[in-house]
Order: structure tokens, then C-alpha cells, then sequence
């Protein structure tokens, strides 16, 4: 597969670790005092997890897993909020595969489906527009949620409704943004992070300059990264290399996708449509200021909130959950009191536990702390 | 009369119609019955000492047809396998069909004629079956069932508790092939990728891997869940670890592709034709032989070892040296977002 294998190359993989090593002594890094990196996507992790690279890494590095998985910081109120959309006799309830599971207080998607709700699952929101065209007489509302990845094309989906002049679509707004969750992460008091891996796939639409901030103000250093395992392995050997030499600057190693000015064609579409919200609800880390989008006035006839008169639910997170102090570094997942036992991918609690790329989920599905841990050949 | 050309809730009502049905496309197809005629039981003799295997299973894929086979295909190679896999020799199966009214006979034709077709070519007959018509929405088209009956050999015991540190692992061909296919069926991607269901049965393949090795441990196929279920539950139901290299499991490039597009996992899609063995160390290398002359085990190869620690758990090295576990997963894999 090209582009992909050049990218899981074994042999580089160890030039990358020796260096990496290297590196971490040069610094003085150590197990008791380790560089602490975050990782912020949801698909960063997936990557560490499936090629077990933090069993390559050496102690004195710690990956911390971030919040960039829109399915797991999906607050339960917004689950609700859909489900009680697709319970309505005229709704045709349409979202992305893996939001289908997310628990909401009284159910999931899923459940509702069980139970009669026409929910259905779409693989972009062209496909739901063209169910409305297939559907004169039906409702559907597209369940739009990610960070901005996906929120061109559900822009660019809002505007041909327009110029159709569809009646009958409509959108239910989660999409949410990711620098300014970085920077109220970053707000945090005491937060252990030292640098971290940028979302690739996020900055092909924004491009790298938009993370300025965190290197300038906060005087953390930030690589985007690819996805495959040797770009992971490179973003932290740059990393390394930005601290070596007393660097602290944003840096580009997903330059095959990543053009350093994003997508422009893509940020219009966005800033036609999208608003900035006042406040945007995650689960797990609770309210952020400007973290998240909604419909601009012109358009407020495809925004199902308007349309059916949505009062936005907000549920607390489970007392129990511990998934804030995940996301900032200050606890393993195992160490949750509810890992694994009351929280698990089953039955999830938390939202570090319901998407396969949350940093418990991944612990949990590969093993880590259930069984006694793997070991490095 | 003119006979029609869908089927109608009158051909469920056990009259003329029905009658007309069994005739004019089920005995045409899988052959009449000797002089004993049409009974409600089939009848057949067995030796008093033989063990005989006995298994079920429905099929309510969608779309009926898909590259590399259908919905009759799929019925008869599924218990056909699930017999063989536990080292019987299929003998006979019975084919029971729900029908949904307005359901093209054309279509029901070409499928049973698939049924037959598969049948013969694994050997066995179908000998008793059962037609209902359900009302225009209560059915998706045709749901089929098929049992079957098979007689195990002296000697073999083939159980999924069987697996023992020293033992090797198999698989019988590429994975992911069935699933992927099937993906690519229901046409939602637009992908039209080039690969093929593996529907096919494995009795001949089992044959040839029992006549190398009559004590082989745990054997499945490898259908809903994938590989890695199959994996676990020899490793759940045994006690033990199995170790596998990834890179030694047999993906194609082209099913890899699409997962990588979607987010799946190879090892967890579904297949029809492969299987997935556990056997005594000193044996592998002549039952992969003799797999590997066999046609439907061409690709065959070993994947892994069993251990005895840690018990109950499937153990994957990457190509990097690292391990990781290989779990169950909880319900279908759905794919991400971006």
C-alpha cells in the first residue's frame, strides 16, 4: 500500500527510537522526571496504541492521550437531544457511524434505532442530503459532529441545501474546534504537559499557523504530525530536537498532507456557514468558552435547533468519572476508579471510554492494565 | 395457468401454488426424492457406533448477491463448514425459506440454483426443506436456514477447549475477503474494489488436513467476528495464550486498503471460506502441506503459537517488535469519523 507502508517501516522505526534516546539523555529526561507529551488526536492514539509504540518509547518519555476525539467528548445532553429528534414520526436521523453508540441519559442512537427511531447511519453529509432529495415527505436531519476535518464538508453540504432550495434537511450542529480547547486546556492550573503532537488531518483544513499561541504565549512546542507510525516516532524526535536546541516553535511533519496556510477553499466554506458559539459543552471537560460552531442566522432554516425548537440539554458527567484528570496528564487511565469495572467500552461512563480512540478505550481494548502488561521483544 | 412471476402469499398456503413452487423450482434443482416420495421427515440409516453432528443456522445477508457468491451459496457452504470444521462429513442438510410477498421467482430461482450448484460440488444433498410467504415488509426479500447432518470419524475430537502450549496456529487463506466484499456490495462507498467473497465450502479442505493429521485440536471458520473472535474463544475456552506475528496473517493489499479508508480491522471481518486451526507442534508442517494442495487452502500458512501465559488471551507482535492484545469486540465495528 504506498503511502502507507513507506510510513511503517521497522527498521527506520529503530533509527528514530535510538535517536529519540539519545536525545531524552541529553535532556536529562528520566522515568521519575519524564518529558511529557500530549498527543491531541483521537487518531494519534489509535496509532501508539495499535503499533505499541509506547512499549518502544523510552521511560523517560509520557504520552499523555488528548481530547481530540469528537465522538468521546460528545456531552450525554447532546445525545439526548438527538435521540428525542429521532424519536419524531417525520425524522430521518442521520450521523456517522461510531457517534451511533455514544450512551445519552436515557439511550444511545443505537437503542433507539432497536426501538423504532428511524436513525441511520451515513458515511458523509452528502449522503444525507441526498436521502432528503429521495424523501420529499420525511424530515432528515443530519446529526453533524468533529473537530474542523469534517466541518467543511457539512458546511459545503448546508450550502448546496441552499441553492436547492431543499425544505425538508436540516442540521444539528456538534461541531467544535480545537485551539481553543487547546488554549483553556492550557488555562488549566498546574498542567503537567511539555509539548505536543498537533492533529494532522485538523490542520490540513486550518493549516499550522493557527497553534502560534501555544508556542509564543504558553512556550510549548508543537510538531502536526502524520498518522502512521514513523510520523508519530518523527513528530517526537522533533519535539526532542526543538528542546535540545532551546527551540519552542509550531512545526510542520505532515507536509505530504499539511500545507502550512490549511485549506483555504475549505475555511471559506466554514466562515460562510459557521459561527463561533459562546459556550460549547464537552463531556469530560465540561464548558469552554468559543470551542464550538453553530449555524450562522442566514441559514438558520437547515439548523434543526431553530427548526424544531432544541432546548439544548446539559447532563453532568458521572460523578465518578475521572476522565478531566486523564486528559490533563495527572492520572493513567487503569488508575480511574471506575476503569474497567463500572466504565468499560460496554458501558461506558465516561468519555475517554466510548470511542474506540479515547485513551481509555484503548487501554482497555488493547490489554493495558487489564492483564499483566505486554512486553517489548 | 400463467405462472406468475413473483412470489405471492399464495404460494405460502400449503395448496396448489405451494405444491407448484416445490415442483417447478425447488425439486428441480436439488432433485427429487426416491421412491419414498414427499414426506414431512427425510429417513436415512446410520451405524449404531457412528457420532453423528448435527448444526443450524439462518441468513438474512444483504444484498442477496454479491461478488463471489449469495445468499444460497452462503447458506449451504455455512453449514457445510460449521459440520466440517468440527471434523464431520457432511452428509445431508435441509433448506427452510421465508419468503417476502412480491419477491421475483426469477430471483428465488437463481438462488436455489446457486444452493444446488454449492451442494454438489461439497457433496451433499439437501434432502428436506419448508416454504413460508410472509407479507411485503415483514421479510427482507428471502431469509433462508439450513441444518445439516455429518458423521464424525473414530478417532477425531476437534473442541475449542483443545488448544495446548507447543501447539501451532493456521489459517487456512486471506481474511477479510467476505467482509470487505460485502462492504463494497452494498455500494454506499462507490469503491468497486476488486475482491471476492471466499465463500466456499471446506469440507474437502478439513478431508485432506484430518487425513495428515487425524488429532487436530481446535478448528472454525472464521465467519461473523472475524479471526480474532475465533482466536479468543480457542484461547477463552482453553486457558491459554496464543501468540500471533502480524505480519505473518494473510491480508490483501486491496482489503487492507479499504480498511485503512474506513477504520476497520481485518481481523475482524467477517469470512466464508477460511479457517482458522489449532495443531500439535510436531505435526504443522504436513497438515500445511497437504492444505496447501488443496484448493481452498492454496494461501494457507502459520500465523502464530500457542503459550501458556497469560491464559485466556490473544497476543499480537507488530512488526515492530511491540505486543499487543487482540480482543473481542463488543458488538460490530462501526467505522470513524475522520
Amino acid at each position: 500500500m504506498q503511502y502507507v507502508n513507506e510510513f511503517r517501516d521497522p527498521e527506520k522505526a529503530q533509527v528514530l527510537i535510538r535517536e529519540i534516546q539519545g536525545l531524552t539523555e541529553e535532556l536529562g529526561a528520566t522515568s521519575e522526571s519524564p518529558i511529557r507529551i500530549m498527543e491531541v488526536c483521537g487518531g494519534h492514539t489509535h496509532t501508539i496504541f495499535k503499533f505499541g509504540l509506547e512499549q518502544l518509547l523510552p521511560d523517560s518519555i509520557e504520552l499523555i492521550h488528548g481530547p481530540g476525539c469528537p465522538v468521546c467528548v460528545l456531552p450525554m445532553g447532546r445525545v439526548d437531544d438527538c435521540v428525542a429528534l429521532a424519536e419524531r414520526e417525520e425524522v430521518i436521523l442521520t450521523t456517522f457511524g461510531d457517534a451511533m453508540r455514544v450512551p445519552g441519559s436515557r439511550k444511545s442512537l443505537l437503542q433507539a434505532k432497536a426501538d423504532g427511531a428511524d436513525v441511520r447511519m451515513v458515511y458523509s453529509p452528502a449522503d444525507a442530503l441526498k436521502l432528503a432529495q429521495q424523501n420529499p415527505e420525511r424530515e432528515v436531519v443530519f446529526f453533524g459532529l468533529g473537530f474542523e476535518t469534517t466541518m467543511p464538508s457539512t458546511a459545503l453540504t448546508v450550502l448546496q441545501a441552499a441553492s436547492e432550495g431543499l425544505s425538508n434537511f436540516s442540521l444539528l450542529c456538534n461541531h467544535i474546534t480545537i485551539p481553543q480547547t487547546l488554549q483553556a486546556l492550557l488555562d488549566t492550573p498546574d498542567l503537567r504537559i511539555d509539548a505536543f503532537i498537533g492533529p494532522g488531518h485538523v490542520s490540513m483544513v486550518i493549516g499550522t499557523e493557527a497553534y502560534g499561541f501555544i508556542a509564543a504565549q504558553y512556550g510549548k512546542p508543537l510538531v502536526v504530525s502524520g498518522f502512521e507510525p514513523l510520523d508519530v516516532l518523527q513528530s517526537v524526535w522533533m519535539i526532542l530536537r526543538q528542546m535540545q536546541s532551546g527551540r519552542c516553535e509550531v512545526e510542520n511533519q505532515y507536509r505530504r498532507v499539511v500545507p502550512d496556510s490549511g485549506n483555504p477553499a475549505a475555511q471559506n466554506a466554514v466562515a460562510q456557514v459557521f459561527e463561533l458559539r459562546e459556550f460549547c459543552e464537552w463531556r469530560g471537560l465540561g464548558s469552554i468558552a468559543q470551542s464550538g460552531v453553530q449555524l450562522r442566522k442566514e441559514y438558520a432554516a437547515f439548523d434543526a435547533e431553530h427548526k424544531f425548537r432544541v432546548a439544548p440539554q446539559q447532563v453532568a458527567d458521572p460523578k465518578e468519572c475521572q476522565c478531566g484528570e486523564v486528559l490533563q496528564g495527572r492520572i493513567k487511565p487503569p488508575q480511574c476508579r471506575v476503569f474497567g469495572t463500572a466504565c468499560t467500552p460496554q458501558t461506558p461512563l465516561g468519555a475517554l471510554m466510548v470511542s474506540s480512540e479515547g485513551a481509555c478505550a484503548a487501554y482497555y481494548n488493547y490489554g493495558i492494565g487489564r492483564h499483566p502488561e505486554p512486553q517489548a521483544a | 395457468m400463467k405462472r406468475s412471476s413473483t412470489i405471492t402469499l399464495a404460494h405460502g398456503s400449503g395448496g396448489r401454488a405451494t405444491r407448484e413452487l416445490i415442483d417447478s423450482v425447488l425439486l428441480k434443482h436439488f432433485g427429487k426424492p426416491d421412491q419414498s416420495g414427499l414426506q414431512d421427515q427425510a429417513l436415512f440409516a446410520v451405524e449404531a457406533q457412528a457420532r453423528l453432528a448435527f448444526t443450524t443456522d439462518s441468513f438474512v445477508v444483504n444484498p442477496l448477491f454479491f461478488p463471489g457468491g449469495d445468499i444460497g451459496k452462503l447458506a449451504v457452504t455455512g453449514t457445510v463448514n460449521d459440520l466440517a470444521v468440527g471434523g464431520a462429513t457432511p452428509l445431508m442438510l435441509s433448506c427452510a425459506m421465508i419468503l417476502e410477498e412480491g419477491l421475483e421467482l426469477e430471483v428465488l430461482e437463481q438462488v436455489v440454483q446457486s444452493m444446488a450448484r454449492t451442494a454438489e460440488e461439497a457433496g451433499v444433498s439437501i434432502v428436506t426443506g419448508d416454504t413460508k410467504v410472509v407479507e411485503r415488509g415483514a421479510a427482507d426479500r428471502m431469509f433462508l436456514n439450513t441444518s445439516g447432518v455429518g458423521l464424525v470419524p473414530h478417532g477425531v475430537h476437534i473442541a475449542s477447549y483443545r488448544a495446548t502450549p507447543g501447539d501451532q496456529v493456521l489459517v487456512s487463506g486471506f481474511v477479510g475477503d467476505h467482509g470487505a466484499a460485502i462492504v463494497d456490495a452494498r455500494g454506499e462507498l462507490h469503491l468497486d474494489i476488486p475482491v471476492q467473497s471466499d465463500c466456499q465450502p471446506l469440507n474437502g479442505l478439513m478431508q485432506v488436513m484430518l487425513e495428515a493429521c487425524p488429532d487436530l485440536h481446535c478448528v472454525r471458520d472464521a465467519t461473523r467476528g472475524g479471526l480474532a473472535t475465533v482466536l479468543n474463544e480457542f484461547a477463552s475456552d482453553s486457558g491459554v495464550c496464543l501468540g500471533l506475528e502480524e505480519s505473518r496473517i494473510p491480508v490483501r493489499e486491496v482489503v487492507r486498503g479499504v480498511c485503512e479508508l474506513l477504520g476497520l480491522d481485518p481481523l475482524y471481518l467477517a469470512n466464508e471460506g477460511t479457517l482458522a486451526a489449532i495443531v500439535p507442534g510436531d505435526a504443522t508442517e504436513q497438515v500445511l502441506e497437504a492444505m496447501r494442495r488443496h484448493p481452498a487452502g492454496r494461501e494457507a500458512c502459520r500465523i502464530g503459537e500457542v503459550r501458556e501465559a497469560p491464559g485466556q488471551t490473544v497476543l499480537l507482535r507488530t512488526p515492530f517488535g511491540t505486543e499487543r492484545v487482540l480482543d473481542v469486540l463488543y458488538g460490530d465495528q462501526l467505522p470513524r469519523i475522520c
